[in-house]
């Protein structure tokens, strides 16, 4: 790719203390949620992050907005790092990424009518000229996601969970951002209105050019809306790749675990399908294992992945994976440990 | 049918709504339900939230939450009606001959009784098994859903189980009394794919040795595609297509079933093709229209579709691997 980055996140970490007492609170340790997580994500493209609850795809969510703070790591948007950017200096970049939630219910005030919802962040960034303005830009975005115009009257409890994730996009494109993060955006919704809200996503971003960070557990959506996906497990990338080359060649064995685990709606190919099953659960993020986090559970796991952490390598905006396995891939490096 | 076990016959369910004008209303969640189950065979009952599925399994049992009735139809238990049955009846067929698992293992489990007890629980109520004899059982049945170190584990409480050994747990007590038929209502809808496989996948081992039979309620098609006989699809409160899975999958008659299918995002299809939702929102109950309650999203319907509701009747094209019905009164190709 040639086009520049339009956001950079270099060796993210988010860590949670752990406290214990009540007036002394002693630092017993930390939650590790996010731990060293670098992608790029390119202008208009739409890069999926998947993983297993816990994994922190959504705490990944949070610090790239800096509604959490990073420990330590760079997030670079259109170039600039915003790091440490105060939240003042912040308000302005918020025009330009916008957040969908998951939840159609809880994330729209149920006091507040759909008028109001989709124009508050107009009014909040002084972006309604004057009355008529706002009312045309509103009818403008109620429309533009396939909601009637008569709809800005009532109040979200009169609409179904497909029409309220309408108005929650309605609201996340009224300052044209030029990314929008979607925290599990259709995963609450049933498969013939999730269809519906996919198939905008897509029109949307052929339209208006606008970037996804699609953050989901649902590996059949992901494959189908992205153009890159980024594998996490407990706080890590373990595998970045274009979505063709991930679904049909996963190089990391979580990657491809993920993939078998996976049904397909066709009874013929599932008769035919192995089903190698991975062993275990996810651990606990409090005490990850050491060396590389998913060798407790690996099915080729060898001697070294107990001792050494091994990195993400690839280029960037390519193919890159987190796996022992692949160590040849890159230049004969053998050994590398913790940064 | 050869060796029917569950015949669910026109089973109506009514919820009282307040009345209006004095005149009372209530809203029909289940319309003329009627399935079957053969002993040992797995059918899945799918549909999207709100179709009834879950209403379905809840009335076998006379689980049905308050005020909602049963107020036509019959629930056959090898022949036995079990809408009929008294309080204490169904009560030695719940967990005995019919056991279910629910979606939800945090809040199935009671926080406060050690895991051990409650797997014991069952076996103490209906095989009078003694304290010691119940334990060594319950031991047995959690090594049999592989929970490591069973025998050290009876006496902990759900909080220190993972939610995939919670839901281990449900399978176990569900299995106690080696029962006819396992309901299983979103078994692993709370929990994550890698766990989801193995759940099932034991749930399925389990029952096919003890030759128990499972209806396995989902909205998942791959979860259906994996591990179903045969199929029945609900929307509104009603049967809309019943097949063998293959027969479903492969030549799927119902414009909602086709239109289910084709709104999936599919996992083995690179090419990103457009998906096709089904138009429009999903029904309520309280308005439903007069015809079919599919026709005001349905891409063929004509006239006679929004006066007329259609039964369930036999596709013509009859195979061998079971019948294959459906409600609609369209062409059977499109």
């Amino acid at each position: 790719m040639t086009a520049e980055p339009l956001l950079q996140v270099e060796d993210l970490r988010v860590h949670f203390p752990v406290t214990e007492g009540v007036v002394f609170k002693r630092h017993v340790g930390s939650v590790k949620a996010v731990d060293g997580v670098s992608f790029d994500l390119y202008p208009g493209e739409t890069l999926g992050l998947v993983g297993e609850s816990g994994c922190g795809k959504s705490t990944t969510a949070l610090a790239l907005l800096r509604m959490l703070e990073p420990t330590s790591g760079r997030i670079l948007f259109d170039g600039r790092d915003i790091t440490s950017l105060s939240q003042r200096e912040m308000r302005p970049l918020r025009r330009e990424i916008q957040m969908v939630y998951q939840d159609p219910f809880g994330s729209l005030n149920p006091r507040m009518k759909v008028r109001d919802i989709v124009g508050e962040p107009l009014v909040v960034h002084g972006l309604a000229k004057d009355r008529k303005a706002y009312r045309m830009r509103v009818a403008e975005l109620i429309e533009r996601v396939g909601l009637l115009p008569d709809m800005a009257e009532r109040y979200p409890h009169e609409f179904s969970g497909g029409q309220r994730q309408r108005i929650g996009i309605a609201r996340a494109l009224a300052l044209e951002p030029k990314l929008i993060i979607c925290d599990e955006a259709v995963s609450a919704l049933d498969v013939s209105i999730q269809a519906q809200i996919v198939n905008l996503f897509k029109d949307l971003q052929d339209e208006l050019g606008i970037a996804y960070l699609f953050i989901a557990h649902d590996l059949s959506v992901v494959r189908h809306i992205s153009d890159r996906v980024a594998v996490m497990y407990l706080g890590r990338i373990v595998e970045v790749a274009a979505h063709d080359q991930l679904f049909s060649n996963p190089r990391h064995p979580y990657t491809e675990a993920l993939l078998e685990a996976v049904p397909v709606p066709d009874p013929v190919l599932e008769s035919q399908r192995d089903h190698q099953l991975l062993r275990g659960e996810v651990p606990s993020v409090t005490e990850p294992p050491s060396g590389c986090r998913f060798h407790p559970r690996c099915p080729k796991v060898l001697e070294r992945c107990s001792n050494d952490l091994p990195l993400l390598e690839g280029e960037p905006g390519g193919r890159a994976v987190a796996c022992h396995l692949h160590d040849h891939l890159h230049d004969g490096v053998t050994d590398r440990l913790q940064p | 049918m050869s060796d029917t076990l569950l015949r669910v016959e026109d089973l109506c369910v009514d919820f009282p709504t307040e009345s209006r004008r004095g005149r009372r209303r209530s809203v029909r969640v289940l319309d003329h339900v009627s399935l079957e189950i053969e002993r040992g065979e797995t059918l899945a009952l799918v549909g999207e939230s709100g179709s009834g599925k879950s209403m379905t399994a809840l009335s076998i049992l006379q689980l049905i939450p308050e005020p909602g009735r049963a107020t036509a139809g019959e629930v056959l238990l090898e022949g036995r009606d079990l809408l009929a049955l008294r309080e204490s009846e169904i009560r030695a067929v719940r967990g005995n001959r019919v056991a279910m698992i629910f979606q939800e293992p945090m809040s199935s489990l009671n926080p406060v009784l050690t895991i051990g007890r409650q797997v014991a629980e069952p076996i103490r109520l209906h095989r009078k098994a003694s304290k010691a004899e119940a334990r060594e059982r319950a031991a047995e049945l959690l090594e049999a859903v592989s929970i490591p170190d069973a025998a050290r584990r009876l006496d902990d409480y759900p909080h220190q189980f993972s939610g995939g050994m919670r839901q281990r747990v449900m399978i176990a007590m569900a299995l106690a009394c080696e029962p006819d038929l396992i309901i299983a209502d979103e078994p692993t809808t709370a929990l994550d794919v890698t766990v989801q496989a193995q759940i099932l996948a034991l749930l399925k081992d389990l029952t096919s040795r003890l030759q128990s039979a499972l209806l396995l309620i989902t909205h998942d098609l791959g979860v259906v595609a994996r591990y179903a006989d045969r199929v029945s699809v609900m929307y509104a409160g009603r049967i809309v297509e019943s097949a063998s899975a293959g027969k479903l999958y492969g030549n799927p008659s119902h414009p909602y079933t086709r239109g289910l299918l084709q709104s999936v995002p599919r996992l083995d299809d690179s090419a990103q093709t457009r998906l096709v939702p089904i138009d429009g929102q999903p029904p309520d109950l309280a308005n439903l229209p007069t015809g079919c309650a599919f026709s005001p999203r349905c891409p063929q319907v004509h006239d006679k579709c929004r006066l007329e509701r259609p039964e369930l009747d036999s596709v013509v094209a009859a195979t061998d691997d079971g019948p294959h019905t459906r409600a609609c009164w369209g062409p059977e190709q499109p």
